[in-house]
């Protein structure tokens, strides 16, 4: 495709004291154009949610890559996280003479931390990379633009179908990487340190309530919604060639990841305030 | 503009057409006026003039850089200008909203540069799309539509053509793939974005005489933007120059090959296409 090469007008000078001032914000101005560019992709995608035609395949092609595609690195992972887990609680809980409580902390610390929070990342490194390439790809070739001249709306087509799966099925995983981590923590805990089973069950079962899952599941949606936002906005806007598209991939997960663990810090403060921890 | 322009032949009136631009015009179907575009500093569209003739095949030349692809985008809604107009059948499509422009553009069919194919879709796929998107068409309907447009393209003769995926194609039938998906849903007019760029001589040539035939069998008229010389002396009908963010010059084959611009003729004599046409100006 032709690229322009005219030269146009020069750009107006600025006095010293408005070029210090304009340099001084520009960090400023980067971050709420930054935060204001995806805000405003997900309005867009939320609202073409409400609009016809409904394309439910591509919703459910998208919940299978997001959560199907994901499973194995989730189940993988899970299963490790929850048995180093339980050997760190075990060391820590023994200089107490306490270990019976290492169901009850891993518990505690998956459904709230470690699920949503792994799980996230997980699915920012695999299935944001995975958007991020796709739809920089579909960009430089053009096919962004086949799409528009089909009357076809790209936003509808491409973003909010990637964005609603990701929401849906966050959770999903979050529950599985629960699981299965409890299930590695089980193992751990009673075939390698010899905890007791009842002792493992009963405090888990006493520390741990739904509203610890509840608020992992909610969680994990947000992480949805910020994760799959950021991966769609690296791929839909690369301008340029396939560097271009390996750097929108790269920071598709970056952007992804770290969205991701500030977000948590804040949501986890909220949630404390709203429903303070058992004591 | 510089001297030389000036002292260039009356045939070189860029803009070509006369009459009311508001109005439908039985000969001209989409006309440009003052049409500019700036992207940062580039200043890259200056005030385009062009008219396109119904039913013919016209060819924007001009060289790597000249914003030709600029154009034609504008020419289908895709970028909105910064000034000037664009009229379509006498409407100006500048201050349309997204739904009237998604009306308009099925008048348009577009094959672009590199076919741009959906890599996640098959054959029949890619071609069936349009109508699958627009229409609510039985199964049976699509495939007698899109098996048509395999015939007439020549590609149905290509073993298991309609599974095979875009990577799994040759540039031409790519080409003709990204044909196909413009003709399915009858448009009126054809933008063609440097459709022989990356093709050897042979299948360029074959695009070529694909483009000819399109334009007779299905009556579109068609717009291609190109800077193969060669290919442009063979299919235009009418062809138009794009330099320094104008339309520099328009006419027939042979009124531009008798111009005197020295970008033209810059143009022509690298092409070689001047010592194959006679009535080119020494």
């Amino acid at each position: 495709m032709s690229t322009a090469s005219v030269e146009g007008p020069s750009e107006p000078q600025l006095g010293v004291g408005a070029a210090l001032i304009d340099a001084a914000l520009t960090p400023v101005r980067g971050i709420f154009s930054y935060i204001g560019d995806h805000a405003l992709l997900l309005g867009l995608a939320l609202a073409a949610l409400f609009r016809k035609p409904f394309r439910l395949r591509l919703f459910l092609e998208q919940m299978e890559f997001v959560g199907v595609g994901s499973l194995t690195i989730i189940v993988l992972v899970g299963f490790f996280s929850g048995a180093v887990s339980a050997q760190q609680a075990i060391a820590a809980l023994r200089i107490f003479n306490q270990e019976r409580f290492v169901g009850a902390t891993v518990g505690l610390s998956l459904a709230q931390e470690l699920a949503p929070v792994f799980t996230a990342l997980m699915i920012a490194a695999r299935a944001g990379s995975g958007m991020a390439t796709e739809l920089g790809s579909m960009r430089i070739t053009e096919q962004i633009d086949a799409l528009t001249t089909f009357a076809v709306d790209p936003v509808q087509y491409l973003i909010t179908p990637r964005v609603v799966a990701t929401v849906l099925m966050m959770p999903i995983m979050t529950m599985v990487f629960n699981i299965v981590g409890l299930f590695g923590a089980y193992l751990y805990a009673i075939f390698l340190e010899h905890i007791d089973l009842g002792q493992f069950i009963e405090q888990f079962t006493y520390w741990t309530d739904p509203k610890d899952y509840i608020i992992g599941a909610v969680k994990s949606a947000v992480f949805g919604v910020t994760l799959s936002v950021a991966a769609c906005f690296q791929g839909f806007n690369v301008r340029g060639g396939a560097k271009e598209v390996g750097l929108a991939t790269t920071q598709a997960v970056v952007a992804g990841s770290v969205s991701v663990l500030v977000s948590d810090y804040f949501l986890i403060d909220i949630f404390h305030i709203l429903w303070p921890y058992k004591s | 503009m510089n001297s030389p322009r000036a002292s260039a032949p009356a045939l070189a009136a860029p803009s070509g057409g006369q009459g009311d631009p508001t109005k439908r015009d039985e000969r001209w179907q989409i006309r440009v006026r003052g049409l500019q575009k700036t992207f940062g500093p580039q200043h890259v569209l200056r005030g385009i003039d062009l008219d396109i003739e119904r039913g013919r095949t016209n060819i924007v030349i001009g060289g790597s850089g000249q914003g030709k692809s600029v154009l034609m985008k504008h020419l289908m809604g895709l970028l909105k200008p910064d000034a000037g107009q664009i009229w379509v059948d006498g409407e100006d499509i500048v201050p349309l909203g997204t739904q009237q422009m998604g009306r308009l553009r099925r008048k348009f069919g577009m094959v672009f540069q590199y076919a741009a194919l959906f890599d996640s879709m098959n054959v029949v796929e890619n071609i069936a799309f349009p109508l699958i998107e627009r229409y609510h068409l039985s199964t049976d309907e699509i495939m007698t539509r899109v098996r048509d447009l395999l015939k007439r393209l020549d590609l149905a003769g290509v073993t298991g053509i309609e599974e095979k995926f875009p990577p799994q194609l040759s540039g031409g039938q790519r080409k003709r793939v990204g044909l196909a998906r413009a003709l399915i849903d009858r448009p009126e007019i054809l933008l063609y974005d440097e459709p022989t760029t990356g093709l050897d001589p042979v299948a360029a040539k074959n695009v070529d005489e694909m483009i000819s035939r399109t334009a007779d069998d299905f009556g579109v008229t068609s717009v291609v933007i190109s800077h193969d010389m060669a290919s442009t002396f063979r299919i235009g009908d009418r062809i138009s120059m794009l330099a320094g963010g104008k339309i520099i010059v328009s006419g027939t084959s042979e009124e531009v090959l008798a111009s005197r611009l020295p970008e033209l003729r810059e143009f022509v004599e690298t092409s070689g296409v001047a010592a194959a046409h006679p009535g080119a100006h020494p």
